[in-house]
């Protein structure tokens, strides 16, 4: 059994929309949409800033309210690895998944089904790094199993502070980022 | 070969070449590929093609995915020093070069006026005979010499070489003086050797890194990127300097947010303290550097008080800094930057950058400046090239005693008739540069192609200078080309191979093939003494015991890493007039230079004028990615950034557009306003490379900053053009 | 300052959710007003009142079936993927509102075909549906006697599918707006009370109307204590429930919610049915029909304010939550 997540380091991330660019040309996100995205943060006063730029997607969330909320079990979590991910042809395009994702993760894909970071569960099952995770120059995407002791993610976490994303929406999302 | 510098670089090249190649051959350490299955593994239809980009001009190595004929997607090859398995935003999206529907397709000849981009589809035949005439009147009429050659990118060396066996050393590109070229004087007259690129800069073990304007992060020079984030993560103390608040800054242990273009006073006043404080290296100076006792006269008026005043950088921070570079000597590294034109003092500049380096002991240490593996891989023999029959042909209206390489800018303004010269350049051939976006005064390049007999460019899309040309070869895109062989020096040599991983698309054509028919047509047939480009390659990888098949296969050899820096063996040898670090440059004072930096005052915006300032989006190079539909999906127009205060007195709302107006009344398109306290109040900053206007290009979103670079300031002592000198005002 | 670039910009997401439109604000009203028909009428029934109700057990009964119809085509209309429609009925997801209702509706419809069976005459049918009317005998016969349990039947069901209308949108805790257990007992009521309108445009008796106004009247008052309670929630809640009252009182939403919602479909009527309680005479036909106006603008507001609402991006700027 794995729980597969996500460390990010924030220190090393310069917001260079690489991992969104391999992003796109790996899963073949369709044209107009994203999977990850950047979001940049500065605030202080002139010339005293601090910032913080995130690479974020789909938290792969141990609660997942976009789970819960799937009327046709599309969405689902993975057995063994606890990647959530939709079955396509099971899904409606409701929207209630979209709805109840506190961090605006999903999208509808064109062609009609609930679209979203599916941590590159084709990848890795052939034992590859996710295409983000692959390409980022500064190498600040890690992925691997948050369940494995002593794991590199763990050593991560351990050495800095470390926060997730909206806490209080109680979702216990499985992508952390290093302050 | 036309200047001592590159000679003697030449003979120390060769020589450690021809060991270090047999090192590698015998000792066999490269990457492994083999162990890579997944590089030859054809499942699923998907075949792995190595190749290297050229989306800007560092050349990572690449690995392209293909099914079915469509590239499906690019990675990073893992073995390729430059990439290490990742590749910068751009190169991920460069199928969206490839796959452009706007691409050329077919070779045009002028249909109507010049620049009125207006053509008729032709052969290749019809396009290169016609090509070949024009090169054969102009010589016989004029000289070869009044044949520029304006060139950017790999993908020119075998139209470079065509082009010197026809007898012209009229030669350029835009990377020197109107980027480069003021470091790479400034540290060679300091250190009788250039910093070259890829930068020799040891970020990845420094323990202070020191940014003026570089903005790394933003600036997505591969590998530099990499070593950025790995000195961070090692706790390395960062200091950015900018009037901006770059990404850099963002990480930075002191942001100084200078006031634009004094960076000079900025330097000496951080030497001043370093001398007064004892805090340079001694050892070092002692031993290898001339003219300690006149910089430490020179810099004594610099105290950071006095320096606060024109920088308005506070004393304690200049000092806590300059403290610091002492403390992490000698791993500090004064990053030389790379685009480093601005204001016209610029070699001054970066021999300021260089010479604090010195005091600090960083040349030739570990978390420095290392020295970069060299590797010889002769090319074929072919027949001396034609001497010149005129001196440098960019330096006639003007000369810049050390330009050491041709000057882009000389080359347009020798294009103008003028009485004094004896060789106005009569004909251009541009490959892989938009000079209507590169060259300042875009107005004046326009001007010069009005007087030339004869234009030609290859180009991959309808860019600017497409519309201008007589005759247009469309490229081969570097997915669907060979080109020659990379042979890279950074910390390891190796030589990379630029193979196509698809068939070219349209009627395209790869440039070697264009030169060697070119040179058929010219009778130069004995300068491609080879059938074919496999021919080329395979021959000349055999100097070094490979073979084109290996190349093909594994796409780039690394060879044995050599020392790198003085403590591990390199010999302190320095290529200048007193075989010294030449703090004080006997070469500027010959030349009646400032042989130590003085800082000089440079204009101010007028009232309600602000400094116009750019760089680079991490998603886009310059233009020649604006029109990338893949890239385009994450950024794919500029936008002004304008301080709060500014935009509140010019009532401008974030988010709404504007238009720019400079100083001398040339207007930019709208562009989109971000209102941001991340920069002075003297200054505006847009990315370089928006607003289009060539009207066959799909996205003209933006501005374009070098419409309002109306005026330059050209470095004295080697001819660059300044460019931070024009202000802007809003047009409300 | 605080300068946030989010460069994500995916379409129906940013800058807002806009996933839902009219024809969930148009399916949740008529669910709400279905859900109310049904419960009138079963209580109506339950209180062996249908001599003098008429209007409430007869005609409105009829038009459940066809009024959750209309809903659940609107319903439809929203799916991006309509062909796979049946995927709500291959499975029960315990935990998700929407499969809850799904088969809440499912199970509605029988309830209802039986309260039409049981109404009183045999003539329930004109017109081209005249033909349904011998099916029905065969129902009569059959739900003969099980009136009352029919009714409660519909009851039960009808207070499921009311609350449920609220629980799909309360269920979202990512939507703060929504995120309120007072929510589904406010669709409720407001459902009740669209439901009373409903029966007092069907050409009730004056008995009936004046009963059905009185109760209309209370149903409006609940509901106006319901919403001050929800407001006074949001304004002492988490800044993400503040923000999201704050649309209603002083944000985009501010305006239509107090006209439409507010002053038309509550206060409004509220005057009028006092008015007609005092004996004043205005159309019958006004407070009701702005009653069921009322009613949808708050699913509107409701569902286009919600999907503005978001959580504080405030507390993830900076602050370390663990080691
Ligand atoms: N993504 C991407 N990366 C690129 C390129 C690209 O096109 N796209 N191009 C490549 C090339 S060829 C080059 S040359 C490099 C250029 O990249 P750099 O060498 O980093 O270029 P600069 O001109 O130093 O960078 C501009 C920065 O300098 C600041 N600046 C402007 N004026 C001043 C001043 O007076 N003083 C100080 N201290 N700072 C100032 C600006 O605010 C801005 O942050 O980038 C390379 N990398
Ligand atoms: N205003 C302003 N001017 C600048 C700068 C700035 O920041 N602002 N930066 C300066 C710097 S640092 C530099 S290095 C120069 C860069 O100057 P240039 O190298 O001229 O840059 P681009 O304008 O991108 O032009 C590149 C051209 O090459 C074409 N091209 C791309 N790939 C190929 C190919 O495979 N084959 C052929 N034949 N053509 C190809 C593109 O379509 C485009 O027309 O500009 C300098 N000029
Ligand atoms: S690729 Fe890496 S550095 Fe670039 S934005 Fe993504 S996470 Fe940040
Ligand atoms: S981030 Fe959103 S979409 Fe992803 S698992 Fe969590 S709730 Fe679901
Ligand atoms: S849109 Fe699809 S995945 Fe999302 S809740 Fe509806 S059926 Fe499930
Ligand atoms: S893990 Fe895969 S799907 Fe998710 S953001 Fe990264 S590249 Fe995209
Ligand atoms: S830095 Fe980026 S664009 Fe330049 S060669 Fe490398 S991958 Fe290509
Ligand atoms: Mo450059």
């Amino acid at each position: 059994m794995a729980r597969y997540g996500m460390v990010i380091d924030t220190h090393r991330c310069v917001g260079c929309h690489s991992c969104v660019i391999s992003c796109f040309m790996e899963n073949s996100v369709p044209e107009g949409y994203k999977r990850d995205w950047i979001v940049e943060v500065v605030s202080g006063e002139f010339p005293n800033f601090r910032s913080e730029i995130r690479s974020e997607r789909c938290n792969h969330c141990d609660n997942p309210p976009c789970v819960f909320v799937c009327p046709c079990g599309a969405s689902y979590v993975e057995e063994g690895t606890g990647t959530v991910l939709v079955h396509n042809e099971k899904c409606t395009g409701c929207k209630a998944c979209i709805a109840a994702c506190p961090y605006d993760a999903r999208f509808i894909n064109p062609a009609g089904f609930a679209d979203k970071c599916t941590f590159c569960d084709h990848r890795v099952k052939d034992g590859l790094l996710p295409g983000c995770a692959t390409t980022c120059p500064t190498k600040a995407i890690n992925f691997g199993d948050l369940d494995q002791p002593g794991s590199h993610l763990h050593k991560l976490m351990h050495d800095r502070s470390v926060k997730s994303l909206k806490p209080s929406a109680g979702t216990g999302p499985n992508v952390y980022y290093l302050l | 070969m036309t200047n001592g510098i590159n000679r003697r670089q030449f003979i120390r090249l060769a020589g450690f070449g021809a060991a270090g190649a047999g090192l590698a051959y015998s000792g066999l350490n490269p990457w492994g590929l083999s162990a890579h299955a997944d590089l030859t593994h054809t499942g699923s239809g998907v075949r792995e093609i190595p190749t290297f980009c050229e989306l800007c001009f560092w050349k990572c190595g690449v690995i392209a995915k293909v099914k079915d004929g469509r590239i499906i997607k690019l990675e990073g090859h893992p073995g390729h020093p430059l990439s290490n398995g990742r590749l910068c935003p751009r190169g991920n999206g460069g199928t969206g070069l490839t796959y452009d529907k706007d691409r050329l397709r077919q070779p045009l000849i002028r249909a109507k006026k010049r620049g009125e981009d207006v053509f008729r589809e032709v052969t290749w035949d019809d396009a290169l005979d016609h090509i070949a005439e024009k090169m054969i009147y102009i010589r016989d009429e004029w000289s070869a010499d009044c044949f520029a050659l304006f060139n950017h990118g790999y993908g020119a060396t075998f139209i470079k070489h065509l082009i010197k066996a026809y007898g012209s050393h009229s030669i350029a590109a835009p990377s020197y003086a109107q980027c480069r070229g003021p470091r790479e004087v400034g540290f060679d007259l300091t250190f009788g050797e250039e910093v070259l690129s890829p930068e020799r800069t040891d970020i990845v073990n420094t323990r202070m890194l020191v940014l003026i304007g570089s903005h790394l992060g933003e600036n997505m020079h591969n590998t530099q990127v990499q070593e950025f984030a790995d000195a961070i993560s090692n706790g390395a103390k960062l200091v950015v300097v900018d009037p901006r608040h770059s990404v850099a800054a963002g990480k930075a242990d002191w942001y100084l947010p200078i006031k634009p273009a004094t960076d000079i006073a900025l330097l000496l006043a951080w030497m001043n303290v370093i001398i007064n404080e004892d805090l340079y290296d001694k050892e070092y100076v002692d031993k290898y550097t001339v003219g300690f006792e006149q910089l430490v006269q020179h810099v004594k008026s610099y105290s950071p008080e006095k320096v606060w005043t024109i920088t308005g950088i506070k004393p304690e921070l200049i000092r806590r800094t300059a403290r610091e570079m002492g403390h992490q000597k000698p791993a500090v590294l004064i990053h030389p930057g790379r685009h480093v034109t601005w204001y016209g003092d610029d070699t001054q500049r970066s021999r300021a950058i260089a010479i604090l380096n010195a005091l600090l002991g960083s040349w030739g240490r570990k978390g420095g400046f290392f020295y970069p593996g060299e590797l010889d891989v002769p090319k074929p023999e072919t027949p001396p090239y034609p001497k010149p029959s005129f001196d440098r042909v960019d330096l006639q209206i003007k000369n810049y005693p050390l330009a050491y390489n041709t000057l882009a800018s000389g080359l347009c303004d020798a294009t103008f008739p003028a009485p004094q010269t004896n060789c106005q350049l009569k004909a251009w051939f541009v490959y892989g540069t938009n000079l209507v976006h590169s060259l300042p005064k875009p107005q004046q390049t326009m001007e010069a192609m009005q007087h030339l007999k004869f234009l030609v460019v290859s180009d991959v899309l309808p860019m600017e200078i497409v519309g201008w040309a007589d005759v247009v070869l469309p490229d081969a895109t570097y997915l669907e080309r060979y080109d020659d062989l990379h042979v890279g020096r950074f910390r390891e040599p190796f030589v990379a191979l630029r193979q196509p991983v698809i068939e070219p698309m349209y009627d395209t054509r790869p440039p070697w093939w264009v030169a060697k028919e070119l040179a058929k047509r010219l009778n130069l047939d004995s300068y491609f003494p080879w059938d074919n480009i496999e021919q080329y390659l395979d021959n000349r990888l055999a100097t070094v015991g490979l073979k084109l098949s290996d190349l093909k296969r594994d796409g780039v050899k690394v060879f044995p890493r050599q020392p790198l820096y003085f403590e591990d063996g390199i010999q302190p040898e320095f290529f200048t007039n007193s075989g010294k670090i030449e703090l004080y440059s006997s070469s500027l004072a010959a030349h009646g230079y400032d042989p130590i930096p003085v800082y000089t005052e440079h204009g101010e915006p007028p009232q309600g004028y602000y400094r116009l300032l750019f760089g680079r989006a991490p998603v886009h190079t310059f233009g020649r990615t604006t029109n990338n539909p893949v890239l385009n999906r994450v950024i794919d127009s500029n936008e002004v950034w304008v301080n709060r205060r500014v935009a509140e007195e010019w009532s401008l709302e974030n988010g709404g557009d504007v238009i720019l107006k400079n100083q001398d009344g040339v207007e930019s398109s709208p562009v989109r306003i971000k209102v941001t306290e991340r920069i002075r109040s003297d200054c505006v900053y847009m990315v370089h490379g928006f607003g289009h206007k060539a009207k066959r290009l799909t996205n003209k979103k933006g501005a374009n900053d070098s419409d309002l670079i109306t005026r330059y300031n050209t470095d004295p002592i080697m001819g660059g053009t300044g460019m931070n000198v024009n202000f802007v005002t809003f047009v409300t | 300052m605080i300068e946030v670039t989010n460069y994500r910009d995916n379409p129906l997401i940013d800058p807002h959710l806009e996933i839902w439109e009219w024809q969930i604000s148009v399916y949740l009203f008529l669910g709400g007003l279905v859900a109310g028909l049904m419960i009138l009428n079963g209580l109506w029934r339950i209180r062996d009142r249908e001599h003098e109700t008429k209007a409430i057990t007869n005609s409105a009964v009829l038009w459940a079936p066809v009024l959750i119809s209309l809903g659940m085509f609107c319903l439809w209309l929203d799916l991006v993927n309509k062909l796979n429609v049946y995927r709500f009925y291959m499975t029960f997801q315990i935990k998700s509102p929407m499969s809850w209702g799904s088969w809440i509706l499912f199970l509605v419809y029988p309830a209802q075909i039986l309260a039409v069976a049981v109404a009183k005459g045999s003539d329930v049918f004109g017109g081209v549906l005249k033909g349904l009317n011998p099916l029905l005998q065969i129902l009569k016969s059959i739900t003969n006697g099980r009136e009352k349990q029919i009714a409660w039947l519909n009851v039960v069901l009808g207070v499921m599918l009311g609350i449920y209308t609220g629980i799909l949108l309360s269920a979202t805790a990512a939507r703060p707006l929504w995120n309120t257990a007072l929510l589904g007992p406010l669709f409720l009521v407001s459902g009740l009370s669209t439901a009373t309108a409903w029966n007092m445009l069907s050409r009730p008796t004056k008995i009936e109307h004046s009963s059905l106004a009185k109760w209309d009247f209370s149903l409006i008052i609940t509901e106006m204590f319901l919403l001050l309670l929800i407001l006074i929630g949001f304004l002492s809640g988490t800044e993400g429930h503040q923000s999201a009252g704050m649309l209603l009182l002083g944000g985009g939403f501010t305006a239509v919610f107090w006209i439409f919602v507010i002053i038309l479909g509550l206060l409004f009527p509220l005057w009028l049915e006092l008015r007609e309680m005092r004996g004043h005479s205005t159309p019958a036909w006004v407070a009701p029909a702005l009653v069921l106006l009322g009613g949808l603008a708050l699913r509107f507001v409701m569902v286009q304010a919600g999907q503005v609402s978001h959580l504080p991006d405030t507390e993830l700027l900076f602050g370390a939550v663990g080691h």
